[in-house]
C-alpha cells in the first residue's frame, strides 16, 4: 500500500514536471530600467539587484530548485504579483508622479521591514538588509526623490 | 532516488505553506468583501457611467472620515469606490493640455484607492496622505464642487508631516484618528 503511494507520487511528481512554466528571465538591461535613470553607487546597486530584482524585474535568478514544480508555480505567482505593484526593468515607463509614488511606496517598506518578503528571506538570507543597509537606502530613494529621475 | 523524494518532499511541503496563508488571507478578505460588493452595486446603480469630480471628492472624504473614526473596513470599502470611481470619470470637460496631467494623476490616485481597499490602518493612512496631494493636483484642474480645507498636521510620519482635505474647518485628523483628533490647522483654502 505504501509502496503504491509512493510510486503514485512519484509519477504525479514527475508528470507535472512537464507543464510548462514562464521563465521571467532577460539578458539584457533594458532602457527603460531603474538604474538606467538614475546614478546610483556600486553597493546600492548591488543591494537593489540582490534584494528586490528576482521578483521586481524582467530578471530573476532562480535558485537550483526555483523550476521544480509545484514550487516554480508558487514562485511564478510571487514573481507576477510582484512586478504588476513594481517593475524595476520598466521603471522609466512610469510617469513622475508615478515614479515618486513607487519610490515613496519602497521607502515606507523598507523602513517598515515589509520587504524583502519574510518568505523569500528564507530562502535568501543574503537578501536581508540591515539597519545600515536599509538607512543607506531609504537616504538614497529620498534624494531621488528630491532630485528627480529622468 | 532518494534526493527526487525529498526534492519533491520539500516542494510540497513549501507550496503547500503558501498556498495555505494565502487561503487564510482570502477567507478574512471575503468578510469584508461581500459588504463592499453591496456597495459598490448601490454606487453603480445611482450614479451615471461617467462619473465627475464630486463623486470623486466625495469617495475622498469618505475615506478620511473612516480613518477619522479608525475605521479600517470602512476606509477600505471607501478606497476600493474611488478606485472605481476614478476609473469611469469624465474627462470632456478637462482642457486638450491638461488631460496628460489629469490622467496621470488619476492613474497614481487609483493606485492609492487600490491599496487602501486592501491594507491595514497605518498603510492605509500612508496611501490617504500621499492621495492627499493627488487629490488637490486633481482639482486644481478639474475644480471642485464644495468648498475644501487643506489641514496639515505637523506631526505625522516622525514629525515630517501630513496633510489632507476636508469639507469642514473645524479639524478631524484622519491620520492619527482618535490618538490625536485635533492636532491640525488649515493651510489653505480651496474655493469654488
Amino acid at each position: 500500500m505504501l509502496k503504491k503511494a509512493i510510486i503514485a507520487i512519484l509519477i504525479v511528481g514527475a508528470g507535472i514536471q512537464l507543464i510548462p512554466v514562464p521563465k521571467n528571465q532577460s539578458d539584457e538591461l533594458p532602457e527603460t530600467d531603474f538604474f538606467q535613470s538614475v546614478e546610483a553607487p556600486l553597493a546600492i546597486r548591488n543591494m537593489v539587484i540582490a534584494s528586490c530584482y528576482d521578483c521586481h524585474s524582467n530578471n530573476t535568478d532562480y535558485p537550483w530548485y526555483g523550476r521544480v514544480r509545484p514550487l516554480a508555480w508558487f514562485l511564478q505567482k510571487h514573481i507576477d504579483e510582484g512586478k504588476e505593484e513594481l517593475n524595476f526593468s520598466s521603471f522609466r515607463e512610469y510617469s513622475d508622479r508615478m515614479k515618486r509614488e513607487k519610490i515613496r511606496s519602497m521607502i515606507s517598506q523598507i523602513r517598515d521591514g515589509e520587504m524583502p518578503l519574510q518568505e523569500y528571506l528564507w530562502m535568501h538570507p543574503e537578501a536581508e538588509l540591515n539597519e545600515k543597509e536599509k538607512k543607506k537606502l531609504i537616504e538614497f530613494l529620498n534624494q531621488i526623490n528630491k532630485d528627480g529621475t529622468d | 532516488m532518494k534526493k527526487v523524494l525529498l526534492t519533491l518532499g520539500i516542494a510540497a511541503v513549501l507550496a503547500s505553506c503558501g498556498s495555505s496563508n494565502k487561503s487564510e488571507e482570502k477567507a478574512e478578505q471575503a468578510t469584508t468583501a461581500k459588504s463592499e460588493q453591496t456597495a459598490m452595486e448601490e454606487k453603480a446603480s445611482s450614479a451615471d457611467k461617467n462619473t465627475d469630480v464630486s463623486t470623486v471628492i466625495e469617495a475622498y472624504l469618505s475615506i478620511k472620515d473612516a480613518l477619522v473614526n479608525d475605521d479600517q473596513e470602512k476606509a477600505a470599502t471607501a478606497g476600493k469606490t474611488l478606485a472605481g470611481v476614478l476609473g469611469e470619470m469624465n474627462m470632456g470637460q478637462v482642457a486638450e493640455g491638461q488631460k496628460k496631467e489629469a490622467n496621470e494623476i488619476i492613474e497614481v490616485a487609483k493606485n492609492h484607492g487600490e491599496h487602501i481597499a486592501e491594507s491595514e490602518i497605518d498603510h492605509q493612512r500612508e496611501h490617504f496622505e500621499a492621495l492627499g496631494k493627488d487629490m488637490k493636483d486633481l482639482i486644481a484642474i478639474t475644480g471642485t464642487d464644495r468648498k475644501l480645507y487643506q489641514q496639515y498636521c505637523p506631526m505625522y510620519n516622525d514629525n515630517k508631516g501630513g496633510m489632507w482635505l476636508s469639507a469642514s474647518e473645524e479639524i478631524r485628523n484622519p491620520l492619527f484618528g482618535s490618538k490625536m483628533l485635533k492636532c491640525g490647522k488649515v493651510e489653505e483654502v480651496i474655493n469654488l
